[in-house]
């Protein structure tokens, strides 16, 4: 049975091999062409699948808890209708930070398989150690999902509050401080936050 | 035993009846809500709070000052205590708000504790932000300084 297939796969091998007779090189060089985009295409939209809001309430871990908090939220409805949704603020837009994140996620599969997060009680005994994991993430890359929207070069302030453009002109602006270091809670509640830095 | 069971649930239907019959007048009874009891008025619009960041004089030295501030989304339980990102002692040097006073830090023997005193955990207790809003009831307090200084002319 096994030598059979292992037969099979060394003559694909060899007409892999062979060059090619029947097709020019031409055809050869547009068709892969046409084939990388679709395959690079298909990959796209199962990514673009992922990356919407439905799919990732899809799950009651993530329905029940935080998207019944956002909708509470500044990021859920406002004056302008701008309306911010999961992948907004959790999968970077950006292609390759896309891919890594979406290989972190597989753990969330895992997770819920297993039932790390499948009940209120757990998911708040969890929470602090799941919000860790995404301040972390903001911290490092500077706020970036933030800044997708609210671009610092583009504040007016003057048309801020007394106590925002303070602090945005001071420790924003001199890079000491990036969105997340103030701006904790603000589409979720938070977790215990006894020993976090600034509480 | 038998009659004395009868004769308080007469006694409770006189005077049912009796409550029934000095009922309030009806327009006595839409005072704040500005619509008959069986009226379900569209509620005014929501009012913006004052964001001014300008601190408000007190009414009297004991009042809890009004927060000058918004603070829509502001988490207060058992997790954590928004106010007090800003407003603890550890706080105020990166914040610039005022520091919550000593008296926050106290228990009612007076006795200093090292955090927050319970019974000044849940600040919009006693702190509440402000409208701008015609007033609903006529409010007649009159400052203490007022009347020291009405009594300082007439001398
Ligand atoms: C298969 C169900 C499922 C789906 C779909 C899902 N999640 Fe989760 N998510 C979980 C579980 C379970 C956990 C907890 C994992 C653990 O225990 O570490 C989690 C954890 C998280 C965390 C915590 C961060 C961390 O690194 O620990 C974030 C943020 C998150 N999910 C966002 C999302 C977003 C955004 C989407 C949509 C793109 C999404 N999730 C889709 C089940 C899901
Ligand atoms: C999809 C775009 C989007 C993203 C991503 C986003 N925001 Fe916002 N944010 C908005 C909009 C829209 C408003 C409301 C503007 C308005 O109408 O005043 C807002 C409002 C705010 C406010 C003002 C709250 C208030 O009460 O006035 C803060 C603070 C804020 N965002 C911080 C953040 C932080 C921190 C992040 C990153 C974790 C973030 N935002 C990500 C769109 C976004
Ligand atoms: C040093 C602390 C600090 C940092 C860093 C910071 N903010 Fe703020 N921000 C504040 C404070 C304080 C307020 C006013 C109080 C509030 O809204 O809770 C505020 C208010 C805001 C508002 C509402 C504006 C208004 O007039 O009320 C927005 C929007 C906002 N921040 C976005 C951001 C974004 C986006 C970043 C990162 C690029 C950021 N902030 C970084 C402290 C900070
Ligand atoms: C405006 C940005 C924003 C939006 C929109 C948003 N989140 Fe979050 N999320 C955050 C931030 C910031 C944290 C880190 C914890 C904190 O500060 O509250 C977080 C934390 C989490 C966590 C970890 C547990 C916790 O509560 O800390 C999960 C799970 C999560 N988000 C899932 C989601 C899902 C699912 C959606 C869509 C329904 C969503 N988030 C929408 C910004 C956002
Ligand atoms: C982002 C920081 C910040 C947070 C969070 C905050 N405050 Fe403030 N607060 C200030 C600042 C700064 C001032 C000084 C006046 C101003 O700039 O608004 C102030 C002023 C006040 C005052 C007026 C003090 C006086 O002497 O008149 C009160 C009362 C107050 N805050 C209560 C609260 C309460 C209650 C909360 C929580 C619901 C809260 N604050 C949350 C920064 C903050
Ligand atoms: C039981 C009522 C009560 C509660 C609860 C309370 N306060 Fe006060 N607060 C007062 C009173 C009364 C004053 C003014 C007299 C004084 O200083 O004790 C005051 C004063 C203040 C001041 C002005 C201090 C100064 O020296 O200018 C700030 C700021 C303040 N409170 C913030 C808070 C915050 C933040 C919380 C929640 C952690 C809180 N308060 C909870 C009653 C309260």
């Amino acid at each position: 049975m096994l030598a059979k297939l292992f037969d099979q796969l060394k003559l694909v091998w060899k007409v892999l091999r062979r060059p090619s007779v029947h097709y020019s090189l031409g055809f050869l060089t547009i068709g892969g062409f046409i084939a990388g985009i679709m395959f690079w295409g298909g990959f796209n939209t199962a990514l673009e699948l992922t990356n919407r809001e439905e799919f990732c309430i899809g799950c009651h871990e993530m329905e029940n808890n935080v998207y019944q908090e956002l909708q509470t939220t500044i990021h859920f409805s406002n004056r302008s209708g701008v309306r911010a949704t999961c992948p907004d603020c959790h999968v970077p837009h950006n292609w390759t930070d896309k891919i890594a994140r979406k290989m972190q996620a597989s753990k969330e599969v895992w997770g819920k398989v297993f039932g790390t997060i499948n009940t209120r009680e757990k998911f708040e005994a969890k929470r602090r150690h799941l919000a860790e994991n995404e301040w972390n993430r903001l911290k490092a890359n500077d706020s970036l999902e933030c800044r997708n929207c609210h671009n610092f070069d583009y504040m007016d302030f003057t048309r801020q509050s007394k106590r925002a453009s303070q602090m945005h002109s001071t420790s924003l602006a001199s890079g000491e401080k990036t969105c997340i270091d103030c701006h904790k809670g603000i589409a979720h509640q938070l977790p215990d936050m006894a020993g976090v830095e600034g509480f | 035993m038998k009659t004395g069971k009868f004769l308080s649930i007469i006694a409770l239907l006189g005077f049912s009846v009796s409550v029934m019959a000095t009922s309030v007048p009806e327009d006595k009874i839409d005072t704040l809500r500005l619509a008959p009891i069986n009226v379900e008025p569209t509620p005014p619009a929501m009012q913006a709070v004052i964001n001014t960041d300008v601190k408000q004089v007190r009414n009297y030295p004991m009042q809890p000052p009004v927060i000058p501030h918004k603070i829509d989304g502001y988490q207060i339980d058992l997790k954590v205590n928004k106010c007090m990102q800003c407003h603890a002692r550890t706080s105020t040097g990166h914040s610039q708000a005022p520091m919550v006073s000593v008296t926050h830090y106290m228990d009612r023997e007076n006795n200093f504790l090292a955090d927050l005193s319970p019974r000044r955990y849940f600040c919009t207790q006693c702190h509440a932000p402000q409208l701008d809003a015609k007033l609903l009831v006529e409010n007649d307090f009159v400052d203490i300084d007022h009347l020291i200084k009405a009594n300082a002319v007439k001398h």
